[in-house]
């Protein structure tokens, strides 16, 4: 019996922390959000080269590190104190899983390799113009014609779409047969499109979060081979594929969010100390100790929900489904909570441009919304506990 | 990450289950009447004929004073399987620890602070049930301000002479024992003057008066001691020393139910669950399908789901040995925060109807639990004592300003 983190991990995390202080720095990351990007190419290059965090999911066998989901929350946690400003979650998370999940021997070994090493950068398309993450949503359709497919349609809040090389799209068939009066999560297919193929136009979008990228994807008349199908249709649909790495995804926006919701409860506890009022630190009144110990609480259990979210998708066990969208509702709505209270206790200064406070809660506001906000996902649980 | 038990604990835990297979009655929850939820052990345990049976069958089948060494008529287990125990206590709808006070308070408090003679006098009566235990800390002025308490003891010869007054003490019109903190020396600072007594209940110097709650029933006592006698070893930690050992017990009391609780609500809301099933709403539809109450049932679901995990966080740091630091008081004000806004769920769920009591306002066990659970943020430290705790020993915050102490560095003052 031990719920926690073994030493190595711990030794992981350690360096994360350290790394990502040095290395993503508030002034960092105020410096990529002025970019066009808002992509840190050069943070991007170490975590993938030198620290290899870009394999960590990835079996060895496709040029991974064969970890499981634990080791994994523990860097997103560090990732999202620091906010950093790279395709993590979307390449290293999502597309890696959906690839792991859907795809072929071939193309695992065409495509996981390179995503591990951070020389390729991939993403999931999944959104339209609905903002829903779930199956009746998708329209883009994948229409066979000879010995390839073409896609038409329009993506939403692609993840990181302007800095990936390759993006997964997923599309209705146009050939299955039970489209009309079947169930919306049939006939669903994902496609590896290279982001140069011709009739593929991206648009960065203007996000209130400039920490994280999101982006408009325009599909017209997108030709692409039959071998750009993940599992060549081998299976009928990939939504039960798509809908568990929609859980890990979950996860690891759980992970991130309690590392940002624990940065807002230090900067609180930090300034709660330091400034004083009626001769006495603010953090001596019950009024803002109390919300410091309720941010406090809000951070435990959103890790604890975050961990255990985390135990079911290493073990990979049958509570995952239950528990990912269980801890992505908690944590982000815990994030946004506490990031709200770190401006509130910060007073005047926290509402200031120079500040910091505003960073965490726009991070965390886009965390909410991202795969389906925390309504959403407590109606899938709701749905998964058959109440 | 593993949340395996380990072999010796789930054969343990095999064993048990055979146990309660061959000797458990379940009817035992018919024939009682239940004035609170039986399964809540801060309420109390019902006084039942069944519990007490109950109890003595676990003695003699070896399953009391599991983590107890044997030289004091434990069974030298782990707390593993302490853990288990209890786990499997409340699935199997067993009736609840008989001497609840003694078995997880007074007596591991005795096993950490107490002599070598305390410990052979006390411990062997308690696995037995020979001696029932209450607690005496709160007193009318020292509640949240415990350290401000005001009864107090003075030597006479071989004997301490107790004088003052305890409240809330769950259990009082039973005990044998009281467990007590007491003022012995009134010129030392606060912390400092206070000792831990053990203090015999059946004598004429100590009145036990029920204090009937808001509920209409009392499971609660006032306790008045005038010059109420005890033997002067009778003193546990050292004269002076009380407050560190309350905190021991404290400690003891915040833990007793790390994996336990997540059980507990799990089970209370799968009920809540069923009503909302059952009950229909304005339009006609069940309440469990209208949109806002199944996203509280929800979040409700979650919140016992980060329970269960919060308590394997928990368990994890007991079986290692390490600090708990502030987590007792986080967990206090997550559970009894969560209980009290989920039985107000249950009581909207169930409308009209759940609020209609019977003759002599008998209240269902349901209604029981939503008047009750307004206590559960006041007893073991309130919520805001909780949260003071947090923020000054948790992260570090400073200290609330006082009135009651002189404003530059003086001496404490012991409001006696």
């Amino acid at each position: 019996m031990h719920f926690g983190f073994t030493d190595e991990q711990e030794e992981l995390r350690g360096v994360a922390r350290s790394f990502l202080e040095a290395n993503s720095g508030s002034l960092r990351v105020r410096e990529v959000m002025e970019t066009n990007a808002g992509f840190d190419q050069q943070l991007w290059s170490r975590i993938s080269g030198e620290l290899g965090w870009t394999s960590l999911i990835i079996p060895e066998a496709y040029g991974g590190s064969g970890f499981t989901f634990v080791e994994m929350i523990a860097v997103l946690e560090e990732m999202g104190r620091a906010l950093a400003c790279v395709p993590f979650v979307s390449s290293a998370v999502l597309a890696s899983s959906v690839i792991m999940m859907a795809a072929t021997e071939t193309q695992k070994k065409e495509y996981l390799p390179a995503i591990a090493m951070g020389e390729s950068i991939a993403t999931v398309a999944l959104a339209e113009a609905s903002g829903r993450w779930d199956a009746q949503s998708i329209a883009t359709s994948a229409r066979p014609d000879g010995a390839d497919y073409v896609l038409s349609g329009t993506k939403m809040f692609v993840t990181d779409g302007t800095m990936s090389d390759v993006i997964i799209v997923a599309a209705r068939m146009a050939d299955a047969t039970d489209v009309a009066g079947g169930e919306p999560e049939s006939g669903i297919g994902l496609f590896a499109v290279p982001v140069e193929t011709p009739g593929l136009e991206r648009t960065g979008l203007s996000m209130m979060d400039q920490t994280r990228a999101q982006a408009e994807v325009n599909l017209s008349d997108v030709r692409v081979p039959e071998s750009a199908r993940l599992g060549l249709g081998e299976q009928s649909t990939a939504w039960p594929a798509i809908a568990k790495v929609l859980d890990l995804t979950a996860v690891a926006l759980a992970a991130e969010a309690v590392g940002g919701a624990q940065k807002c409860l230090d900067m609180s506890v930090a300034y709660a100390k330091e400034r004083e009022q009626f001769g006495r630190p603010i953090g001596s009144f019950q009024a803002i100790k109390h919300k410091c110990a309720d941010m406090l609480v809000l951070v435990e259990a959103a890790r604890s929900a975050t961990y255990y979210a985390a135990w079911s998708a290493a073990q990979d066990n049958d509570e995952l489904p239950v528990v990912a969208p269980l801890a992505k509702a908690y944590a982000a709505d815990a994030y946004t909570r506490c990031a709200q209270e770190n401006i509130q206790i910060h007073g005047g200064i926290g509402f200031t441009w120079e500040h910091d406070a505003h960073l965490y809660l726009k991070r965390a506001k886009s965390t909410e919304v991202l795969l389906g906000d925390s309504n959403y996902h407590r109606d899938l649980l709701a749905d998964r506990v058959g109440m | 990450m593993d949340l395996e038990y380990g072999e010796a604990a789930e054969s343990f835990r095999q064993r048990f289950r055979v146990w309660l297979a061959d000797n458990l009655d379940h009817s035992w929850r018919d024939k009682v009447e239940l004035t609170t939820d039986p399964d809540d052990p801060a309420s109390g345990p019902v006084d039942a004929e069944y519990v007490r049976e109950f109890d003595q069958m676990l003695f003699e089948a070896g399953f009391k004073g599991l983590t107890w060494p044997k030289e004091y008529g434990g069974q030298g287990l782990t707390r593993i399987e302490q853990v288990v125990f209890s786990e499997e206590q409340f699935r199997s709808g067993a009736p609840p620890a008989l001497n609840f006070f003694g078995d997880f308070l007074i007596g591991p408090t005795l096993l950490a602070w107490g002599s070598e003679d305390q410990k052979k006098r006390f411990l062997p009566p308690i696995l037995k049930s020979e001696e029932l235990w209450c607690q005496g800390f709160s007193e009318p002025n020292a509640g949240s301000d415990l350290a401000s308490l005001q009864t107090r003891a003075e030597r006479d010869g071989d004997e301490w002479v107790i004088t003052g007054q305890k409240v809330w003490t769950t259990l009082g019109h039973t005990a044998d024992w009281i467990f007590l903190l007491a003022r012995t020396d009134p010129d030392q600072p606060q912390h400092k003057g206070i000792s831990y007594l053990l203090v015999p209940m059946k004598q004429s110097g100590v009145q036990v008066r029920p204090i009937r709650q808001l509920t209409g029933t009392n499971e609660f006592n006032e306790i008045f001691l005038d010059g109420a006698r005890t033997q002067v070893e009778n003193v546990v930690g050292g004269v002076g020393n009380g407050w560190k050992v309350a905190m021991t017990t404290l400690a003891f009391e915040r833990s007793a139910t790390a994996t336990t609780q997540a059980l507990r609500y799990h089970q209370e809301l799968d009920r809540i669950i069923d009503e909302a099933r059952n009950v229909a709403g304005a339009d006609g539809q069940p309440k469990s399908q209208d949109p806002v109450v199944r996203q509280q049932l929800a979040q409700a679901y979650s919140q016992v789901m980060i329970m269960k995990a919060q308590g394997f966080r928990t368990l994890t740091s007991i079986l290692e040995d390490r600090d708990l630091g502030v987590t007792p008081s986080l967990n206090k004000i997550f559970w009894s925060e969560y209980h009290r806004w989920v039985t107000e769920l249950a009581m909207s769920i169930r409308g009209p109807q759940g609020c209609v009591v019977g003759d002599d306002y008998k209240l269902s066990v349901e209604q029981q639990t939503y008047l009750f659970a307004k206590s559960e943020t006041i007893w073991g430290g309130t919520a805001e004592i909780q949260r003071n705790i947090v923020g000054e020993r948790g992260l570090g915050l400073p200290k609330e300003p006082r009135a009651d102490r002189s404003p530059v560095g003086g001496r404490e003052s012991a409001r006696a």
